[in-house]
């Protein structure tokens, strides 16, 4: 099995060669980043604000690990602890999560892979940045003040009548940065919808386009939900009158009903872009064509559609009526199906595939298997009666652990690396991708499957202490998420190594389809020198006999 | 966009213009989600709280709502007409339609901060000392939240439609639109016919329901 990326005569054409303009090279001053309306430079923009509230967050998470340590809590008091847990969660989910693949590799991606030279509104990309960073900055600068201590939720009337801190700064600051994925997700469906080169019909849109397309139906459809309810809360956290408060009349169930109609559809959004990238990696490091293409495509937008009328099992021990909690119930239990349909093809795909272990494919692999676990832990929390007893427990955050961070975080990692050398048009070392991404899967299920046994056996989440005989478990946890830290830094220096002394990227080191690979590394302005014409179906690798014949004929060993 | 902006990704004027309305038509689907939720809380908590909101119904300016919902619906009326001008390459013609629907506008927003100021004076503001007492009182108070915030809401993006209009005017002095291409005015218009549609649905919200009771 070979597993080195290119030959060794690409490897030296590519660098003897001078590097050619390219969007990185063009323009150097700061106003040419700051105003610039390439999608390429715009998703640098977004990298490099992400990396900075992932590393936030990531900060808060490890200080909750290290309180955890004792049964006591190590290092803060309660308050302070649940302080760094809210802003963890408002850190992680609106500032990393919620935008992080689609804003990067997607806006950096989708113009490439549909043969088109920019989105279809380049100063609204734009103006969505600074609408991240507005929201951005308000919010983390209110978290950093002091913050507030009702988790990422915000239920009321805990935080519109009793919670102390920032409720309505770091509000405020959500609701700007919904609109710029408001912005982003209407900037990504017209450019999916007008901007397809020629040839380049829906079924021959590579998977990752269809996940982003179904991602950016949750932006622009849920997103003023959340906006609105927020608009409420604060009105009635800053003038004590509402729509919420049981004092005077309002409904705090209703709240949860609003919320989750956003924050239900936007797991969807964090777990959809994973799943597309996964599904680019797995073809081309296996060689294959992607199994049952249009069942993937479609359990994309089917999981979007399916999400919106989940968000009450979220509420099933909140007095909601028992008829619709069996209702919701099973609308969650649907949700699993074009779930594990995706799962199914992924693995049919590496049947009988020459694959290969670079380093994306180690991600995307650790993908599929976490968020197969997050998956099936799922269903224990969409029925009913065991809900009744998980709810609010370490298995609650163990499972959505295992979708969002093992999973979600390992595809973001994989698209990178993937991805890498057309963006920057340097190579990652191997090597230590590999080391990371196996650092990561192992990391990761250290910290979170003793979790499971936690909440299994009744540790609630949000709390700052717990029983003596819970110790061992939370030990074992914390220790993971040292490893899983080392890990997470790792790539900061071998990706920022890479950028200065990485080989030189040929267009197209994976031996891949797709169009994006069809350009120099990195890409010119303009994307492409001429429109490019599609006219086979993506992921169009030889059949495997094919691959097979050529490698008995050229004597190397398979 | 006139001729010479076609930006790169764009094949044509033609086919830019048909991306233009497309975003707009998006971004008015964002827009119903956002007042919907708006609209779906008030309607809960109309069915938690029936005669407080049937009676701070009565308190609102019934003649006031009337007159600014006609004088809205007609604005958007004579922005159709102005549409329906450029569309015959009637530049002039189109520009004055603009400045009536800008007019109808102000007067929309003039009345309203009459009708805010009458709220005020009458303490319909929720709160301490607030007009309605009794039982029904936490109902009406939550009815007139909704009513601030809505209309507040509503008036806001009456504000940015001024703006978008008057940038039509001036694009349009400028010689900017022909019969052949004129997507931005379709634009403003969609936009300005929406604000329209929500003022439709929160007229009756705010001023008929349960008004007879």
């Amino acid at each position: 099995m070979s597993d080195i990326a290119l030959t060794p005569q690409e490897l030296e054409a590519s660098t003897i060669r001078e590097r050619p303009e390219n969007y990185l090279n063009e323009k150097l001053s700061l106003a040419s980043w700051l105003l610039t309306t390439d999608h390429k430079r715009i998703a640098l923009l977004y990298f490099a604000s992400i990396t900075v509230f992932f590393f936030i967050g990531g900060a808060a998470a490890a200080l909750m690990r290290f309180n955890l340590l004792t049964p006591d809590g190590a290092i803060v008091s309660p308050e302070t602890y649940n302080r760094l847990f809210t802003m963890h969660g408002v850190v992680m989910v609106w500032f990393f999560l919620v935008p992080a693949v689609p804003v990067t590799l997607g806006n950096f991606m989708i113009p490439l892979m549909i043969g088109a030279r920019d989105l279809a509104f380049p100063k609204i990309n734009l103006m969505s940045w600074y609408l991240f960073m507005i929201g951005g900055v308000i919010s983390t600068w209110a978290l950093f003040m002091g913050g507030l201590d009702t988790g990422w939720t915000f239920y009321t009337p805990l935080s519109s009548a009793y919670a102390r801190g920032y409720v309505v700064p770091v509000a405020v600051g959500i609701f700007i940065s919904g609109f710029s994925s408001i912005a982003t997700g209407l900037n990504f469906m017209v450019t999916i919808h007008r901007l397809r080169a020629p040839g380049m019909t829906w079924y021959r849109m590579p998977v990752f386009l269809w996940s982003l397309y179904a991602t950016s139906v949750i932006y622009v459809l849920a997103t003023p939900v959340l906006a609105m309810t927020l608009l409420l809360l604060a009105f009635e956290t800053i003038f004590r009158i509402g729509v919420f408060d049981p004092t005077l009349g309002g409904d705090p169930v209703l709240f949860q009903h609003l919320f989750w109609f956003y924050s239900h559809p936007a797991v969807y959004i964090m777990i959809l872009p994973g799943m597309g990238v996964v599904s680019e990696i797995i073809p081309v490091f296996s060689r294959r064509q992607i199994f049952g293409y249009k069942f993937v495509v479609w359990c994309s937008v089917s999981i979007a559609v399916i999400s919106f009328f989940v968000w009450g099992h979220h509420m099933f021990v909140a007095g909601t009526s028992l008829y619709s909690a069996i209702i919701f119930s099973l609308l969650s239990f649907l949700v699993s199906i074009p779930s594990a349909i995706k799962v199914f093809n992924w693995i049919g795909t590496l049947h009988k595939g020459f694959i290969r272990f670079d380093a994306p494919m180690i991600y995307a692999l650790g993908f599929v298997g976490l968020f197969t676990m997050g998956g099936l832990t799922g269903l224990f929390l969409a029925s009913l009666a065991s809900d009744v007893a998980l709810h609010d427990t370490y298995f609650v955050v163990a499972h959505f652990h295992y979708i969002m961070v093992g999973g979600m975080v390992s595809a973001f990692f994989g698209g990178l690396h993937y991805w890498w050398p057309k963006i920057t048009g340097r190579m990652y070392p191997e090597m230590w991708g590999r080391v990371a991404a196996a650092m990561i899967f192992f990391g990761f299920n250290l910290t979170f499957f003793p979790q499971f046994i936690l909440g299994f056996l009744g540790m609630p989440r949000r709390y700052s202490v717990y029983p003596p005989e819970f110790q061992v478990l939370n030990v074992l946890s914390s220790a993971g998420a040292t490893i899983l830290a080392v890990a997470y830094l790792m790539p900061l220096f071998y990706l920022g190594w890479s950028l200065f002394w990485g080989q030189r990227a040929p267009a197209n080191p994976w031996g891949a389809t797709g169009l994006e690979w069809q350009t120099q590394s990195p890409p010119r302005t303009e994307n492409f020198t001429s429109t490019p014409v599609v006219t086979e179906a993506p992921y169009n690798y030889p059949p495997p006999e094919a691959i097979q014949r050529e490698k008995v004929e050229s004597g190397e060993h398979v | 966009m006139s001729e010479a902006h076609v930006h790169f990704q764009y094949d044509s004027a033609a086919h830019q213009e048909a991306t233009a309305l497309d975003g707009m038509w998006l971004f008015l689907a964002t827009e119903v989600l956002f007042f919907g939720a708006l609209f779906l809380t008030w309607l809960v908590s109309r069915h938690f709280h029936p005669q407080g909101f049937a009676e701070a119904a009565r308190h609102t300016e019934l003649l006031i709502g009337s007159i600014n919902t006609a004088v809205l619906v007609t604005s958007s009326f004579v922005f159709s007409c102005g549409l329906g001008f450029i569309e015959r390459g009637d530049a002039r013609s189109m520009i004055r339609a603009c400045f009536v629907t800008a007019l109808l506008g102000l007067a929309f927003i003039t009345l309203k901060g009459v009708e805010w100021t009458k709220d005020f004076s009458d303490h319909l503001v929720p709160g301490p000392g607030f007009a309605i007492a009794g039982a029904d009182s936490g109902g009406a108070q939550i009815f007139f939240c909704f009513y601030f915030v809505a209309t507040v809401l509503h008036a806001v993006h009456m504000l940015v439609g001024l703006g978008l209009i008057a940038w039509l005017v001036q694009r349009a002095r400028r010689g900017a639109f022909s019969a052949a291409s004129h997507a931005p005015v379709e634009v403003v218009g969609l936009y300005w016919s929406f604000v329209d549609v929500v003022w439709l649905v929160l007229y009756p919200l705010i001023y008929l329901v349960g008004r007879p009771g």
